[in-house]
C-alpha cells in the first residue's frame, strides 16, 4: 500500500488543462495542410499525382481542391512538390459538421465545426454517452479514441463517456471504411441506439474509405452509407486533441 | 519462372531480407514437398508461410497479371482501385501453385519450395503438422480447394473464393468447398451469375452437448473500443471447455489490392494493415521492396527504423501492461501506463510527426532524419518515460492481488505452443526461444543485438513478464541507438523491382514475427504477395489458453495475447 502511495506521488498530476491551454504538439506534426498558390508552377500536377487517395484535385483554371476527408496527412504531396507550395501546419483543429466543409480550396480557411442547436445541446451538452464501432478500422483511430479516457485527456470531466451498450448511448462513433462483413453489425448497433442520436465519423477511412476507398471488400466509410453524420474528424488517425476539439465544439463547450 | 517439375527434391535456401532468382525456387513433386515440410518441422523449423497462387501460365494467372499490370506501371492513372473483385476467369480446374516458407531459427536461414496442386482437393498436412491448420483453411477459402482430412475446416475470413466464379455452376462438386459456402443464403439482389457470397459468422461452430452445458456468444461488436470479432464459449457452469474464435469482420482485401494497385497506395496499406504495428509492417514491406530491387538502405536508415520499431514495442507493451492491470481491477498501474504509452507514441511523433509512425518508413530508408539536438531531446524524454514505466509496472510484481490473478491463468503448455507454431511474446512466454531479431536478423539487428526475453510458465503472468523484460531491453536499445546514430544519408533511391526475383522479409514486430513474401514476374511486376501477421499464428493459442478457465477470465487472457483482428483479417 505504501509503495502504491509513493508511486502515486511520483507519477504526479498529468491531466492537461485543455481547452484552456493549447497543447504543445510536435514540430513535425502534420495538421491542416497549407497551400501557397503563388508558388504553384503552371500546369504542375506533382502533388495531385503523388496523393494516394485522390484527396487533391484541380480542374483547369480552378484553385487546388483539397479534401480533408480523404487526406491521410502523409508526407507524399509535400515531398513531391518542387517549389514547397504545399505543406502542413500544426493546426490540429480539423473537425467539421458537413462533408462539404472538409473540401478546401487553396489556402481557404477550414469552416470549423459549429455547436449543435440549443435543443440538442440541452440533451447532450452536459452528458454525452457514445458507442464506438470499428468497422474495418486498423486500431489506430480506435487507439486514439481509447486514449481520450486516460488521465491526460480525461474525457469524463466533460461529461463524455464511451459506453458498452448501444442502448445506453446517445451516439455512434464510427471508425474504419465499413467492411462488407461489418455492415450488418454496424446497422444493428446504430438501430439499437435510441433516438435522437448523433453519428461521429473518425478518421479518413470512416469518412471516405481512406486508402480502402473503392475496394470491393468494404464501403467508402460514411460516404457510402445512408447515415446522417453530425461530426467529421479527419486524420489517419486524427490526433486525440483533434477528436477532443471536435467533440467539445459539437457540444458548444469551447 | 519456376524450374521444371521434378528437377529438384530439396527446398532452396535464402536469407531474411535478401532476394534470390525466382527460377531457383524449386517446384517439387507433392510427395517431396510434403516430406520436406514435415521433416523440417520435425527438426524444429517453423512454417512462416504456406499459401497458394494461380500456377503461372494458367488463365487465372494471366487474368491476375492483367488486372495487376495496368496499375502496377509507375505513373499509371491515379484512379482508385476499381470494384473488381478477385481475378476473374479462374476456374476450379486450373492448377494452383503452393508455396511454403520455412524458418530455421538454429541455422538462421529460410527455406522455400513450391508444388503444383491440380484438381479440387489435396491431402491435408494438418493431422501431421498442426501449425499449418490455418494456412490450409486460408488456401481452401481463397481458392476453393479442399484439404482432405483437415480436422477443422472452416472459413477464415468469410471472403469469396478467388476462383469462385464457377462454383455455382457445378452443383454437387462445389458443395464441399469452403469458399463456396453452400447452404449460406445468397445476398439479396445478387444475380444468378454471382457466386454465393459467404455470410460472415455463419459456419458450423463446435458444440459441446450435455446436461447444464451452455454457450456464450460474444461479438462481433464488443463492449469496449476494440476491433470486431466473434467468440463462442462452450461452458459448463463457469468453466470454459472450449473457445471458438471466428473472425473476418475486418477483411479489407489488402493482399488483392497490393497486387492490383495503384502502387502508390501500397505503403499506406502496409501502414494501416494493423495500425498499432505501422512500423513493423511498413518495415517488412520496405525490406522486401529493397530486396527485390537490390537496393541497400544506408546504416542510418536502418538505425532510425530500428528505433521506431522498438518505440512501437515500448508503446504497445506499456499500454498492454496497463490494460492487464485494468482487467484485474488494479487501477494505479492501469492509469499510469495509459499516460506513459502516449509518451512513447509522442516520441515516435517527435521523429516523424505521427504518433503511429505513419510516413516514416519508406523504400530506400527513412523519410525523416534526426539531428543531434532532436536525438538528445528524444533520449532525455525516453529516459524519463522509462523511469516512470519502471515505477508503474513495478507495482504489478509487488501487489499480491495482481499476482493471484496473473499466475496460473490462461496457461499454454510449451508443447502446445510449439505444435501450433506460436510466435512472439506468446511463444517466448511458453519458453520457446523465438525472436527473428536474434535468429534471422535483418536491418539494424545485424549490427545491434537485443537479448531475447523468455519466460517459461506460459500463463498471463509469463506474457506480462516477457513484455516487461522487453520494455527494459527496448528502452536501452533506443537510448543507445539515439546516442550513436551512424552518419550518412537516411534514405537512398529505391528502384523498381528486378524481374524474376523472390524474397522473404521477416520483422519481429511487438506481437511477434511479421512475414511478407513476394515474387516478381519476367517483366518485374510483383505477381505474388503474401502477408502473415503474428496474430495469424497466435489466435489459436488464445483458444487453448481459455480451456478450463472461467468465462470471466477471458478479457484478461485476451489482453495478455493482445492480438490484431485486422492483421489477421487482412
Amino acid at each position: 500500500m505504501l509503495k502504491i502511495l509513493l508511486e502515486r506521488a511520483r507519477q504526479g498530476h498529468r491531466t492537461f488543462p485543455f481547452p484552456d491551454h493549447e497543447p504543445a504538439l510536435p514540430d513535425r506534426f502534420r495538421g491542416r495542410p497549407v497551400v501557397d498558390p503563388a508558388k504553384c508552377v503552371d500546369g504542375c500536377r506533382a502533388c495531385i499525382e503523388a496523393c494516394p487517395t485522390g484527396a487533391l484535385a484541380r480542374a483547369p483554371d480552378d484553385p487546388l481542391r483539397l479534401d480533408l476527408g480523404r487526406c491521410l496527412f502523409c508526407p507524399e504531396c509535400a515531398a513531391a512538390c518542387p517549389t514547397g507550395a504545399i505543406g502542413y501546419s500544426t493546426d490540429y483543429r480539423l473537425a467539421a459538421r458537413r462533408r462539404e466543409d472538409l473540401v478546401l480550396e487553396d489556402a481557404a480557411a477550414l469552416k470549423r465545426a459549429e455547436a449543435l442547436d440549443a435543443a440538442a445541446r440541452r440533451l447532450f451538452g452536459r452528458s454525452l454517452k457514445l458507442r464506438q464501432v470499428s468497422a474495418g478500422g486498423c486500431n489506430a483511430c480506435e487507439a486514439d479514441l481509447n486514449v481520450l479516457s486516460t488521465v491526460v485527456f480525461d474525457l469524463g470531466r466533460f461529461g463524455v463517456q464511451f459506453v458498452a451498450s448501444p442502448r445506453h448511448a446517445d451516439g455512434l462513433v464510427l471508425t474504419g471504411p465499413v467492411t462488407a462483413n461489418m455492415r450488418l453489425a454496424l446497422r444493428k448497433t446504430y438501430d439499437a441506439i435510441p433516438a435522437p442520436k448523433l453519428v461521429i465519423a473518425v478518421g479518413a477511412c470512416a469518412i471516405s474509405g481512406g486508402p480502402y476507398a473503392g475496394h470491393a471488400e468494404c464501403g467508402d466509410g460514411a460516404d457510402g452509407l445512408e447515415l446522417p453524420v453530425d461530426l467529421y474528424v479527419p486524420g489517419c488517425p486524427p490526433h486525440p486533441y483533434t477528436i477532443l476539439d471536435g467533440l467539445l465544439a459539437l457540444l458548444g463547450r469551447l | 519462372m519456376t524450374a521444371a517439375p521434378g528437377t529438384t527434391a530439396a527446398p532452396a535456401t535464402l536469407h531474411n531480407g535478401a532476394s534470390i532468382p525466382r527460377a531457383r525456387v524449386p517446384r517439387l513433386a507433392w510427395t517431396d514437398f510434403r516430406s520436406a515440410l514435415l521433416a523440417a518441422v520435425d527438426r524444429g523449423q517453423r512454417v512462416a508461410a504456406l499459401f497458394a497462387t494461380a500456377a503461372p501460365g494458367t488463365d487465372a494467372a494471366a487474368a491476375a497479371a492483367r488486372s495487376a499490370g495496368a496499375a502496377a506501371v509507375p505513373g499509371a492513372p491515379a484512379a482508385p482501385a476499381g470494384p473488381a473483385g478477385p481475378a476473374a476467369g479462374a476456374t476450379a480446374d486450373r492448377p494452383l501453385l503452393f508455396w511454403a516458407v520455412l524458418a530455421d531459427d538454429h541455422a538462421g536461414v529460410l527455406h522455400v519450395a513450391t508444388t503444383l496442386v491440380e484438381g479440387d482437393s489435396f491431402p491435408s498436412l494438418t493431422p501431421h503438422c498442426p501449425q499449418v491448420h490455418l494456412f490450409e483453411r486460408e488456401i481452401a477459402e481463397q481458392w476453393g480447394v479442399r484439404p482432405d482430412g483437415h480436422p477443422w475446416l472452416k472459413p477464415v475470413r468469410f471472403q469469396p473464393s478467388r476462383r469462385g466464379a464457377d462454383s455455382d455452376g457445378d452443383g454437387a462438386g462445389g458443395s464441399d468447398r469452403v469458399g463456396a459456402h453452400a447452404g449460406a443464403p445468397a445476398r439479396a439482389g445478387g444475380t444468378r451469375a454471382e457466386p454465393a457470397r459467404p455470410v460472415v459468422g455463419v459456419t458450423d461452430y463446435f458444440r459441446v452437448e450435455g446436461d447444464e452445458v451452455h454457450e456464450v456468444a460474444v461479438g462481433p461488436v464488443h463492449a469496449g473500443i476494440i476491433e470486431p470479432g466473434h467468440f463462442r464459449f462452450q461452458c459448463h457452469g463457469e468453466t470454459v471447455f472450449h473457445l471458438e474464435i471466428s473472425l473476418g469482420y475486418q477483411h479489407r482485401g489488402v493482399e488483392r489490392a497490393v497486387l492490383a494497385g495503384p502502387t502508390k497506395r501500397v505503403i499506406h496499406y502496409m501502414e494501416t494493415l494493423a495500425g498499432d504495428t505501422t512500423i513493423g509492417h511498413a518495415t517488412a514491406y520496405c525490406q522486401l521492396a529493397e530486396a527485390l530491387a537490390d537496393c541497400r538502405p544506408p546504416p542510418r536508415a536502418l538505425a532510425l527504423r530500428g528505433i521506431a520499431l522498438e518505440l512501437e514495442r515500448l508503446a504497445n507493451h506499456t499500454g498492454g501492461l496497463g490494460a492487464l492491470a485494468n482487467d484485474v481491477g488494479f487501477l494505479p498501474t492501469a492509469s499510469y501506463c495509459g499516460r506513459l504509452r502516449g509518451d512513447f507514441l509522442n516520441l515516435t511523433a517527435a521523429l516523424c510527426g505521427s504518433r503511429f509512425g505513419r510516413g516514416l518508413v519508406r523504400p530506400g530508408g527513412a523519410a525523416f532524419d534526426v539531428d543531434g539536438t532532436r536525438a538528445a531531446d528524444m533520449e532525455a524524454r525516453l529516459a524519463a518515460a522509462a523511469r516512470d514505466v519502471a515505477g508503474a509496472v513495478g507495482l504489478l510484481w509487488t501487489t499480491s492481488s495482481v499476482g493471484a490473478r496473473f499466475e496460473g491463468t490462461g496457461k499454454v503448455a510449451h508443447e502446445t505452443a510449439r505444435e501450433l507454431g506460436l510466435v512472439g511474446v506468446a511463444a517466448r512466454a511458453c519458453g520457446l526461444a523465438r525472436d527473428v531479431r536474434q535468429s534471422l536478423p535483418a536491418g539494424i539487428f545485424r549490427f545491434a543485438h537485443i537479448p531475447m526475453c523468455v519466460w517459461h510458465t506460459g500463463d498471463v503472468s509469463a506474457r506480462a513478464h516477457v513484455r516487461w523484460l522487453e520494455i527494459q531491453r527496448s528502452a536501452a536499445f533506443v537510448g543507445e541507438e539515439l546516442r550513436r546514430l551512424p552518419g550518412g544519408a537516411a534514405r537512398v533511391p529505391c528502384g523498381a523491382p528486378l524481374p524474376g526475383r523472390f524474397a522473404v522479409s521477416l520483422v519481429e514486430g511487438w506481437r511477434g514475427e511479421i512475414c511478407h513474401v513476394a515474387a516478381t514476374d519476367a517483366a518485374g511486376r510483383v505477381d505474388v504477395y503474401k502477408i502473415v501477421d503474428p496474430s495469424f499464428h497466435n489466435w489459436q493459442g488464445l483458444a487453448m489458453a481459455l480451456r478450463n478457465e472461467q468465462v470471466s477470465d477471458f478479457p484478461l487472457c485476451n489482453k495478455s495475447f493482445d492480438l490484431s483482428y485486422c492483421g489477421y483479417d487482412l
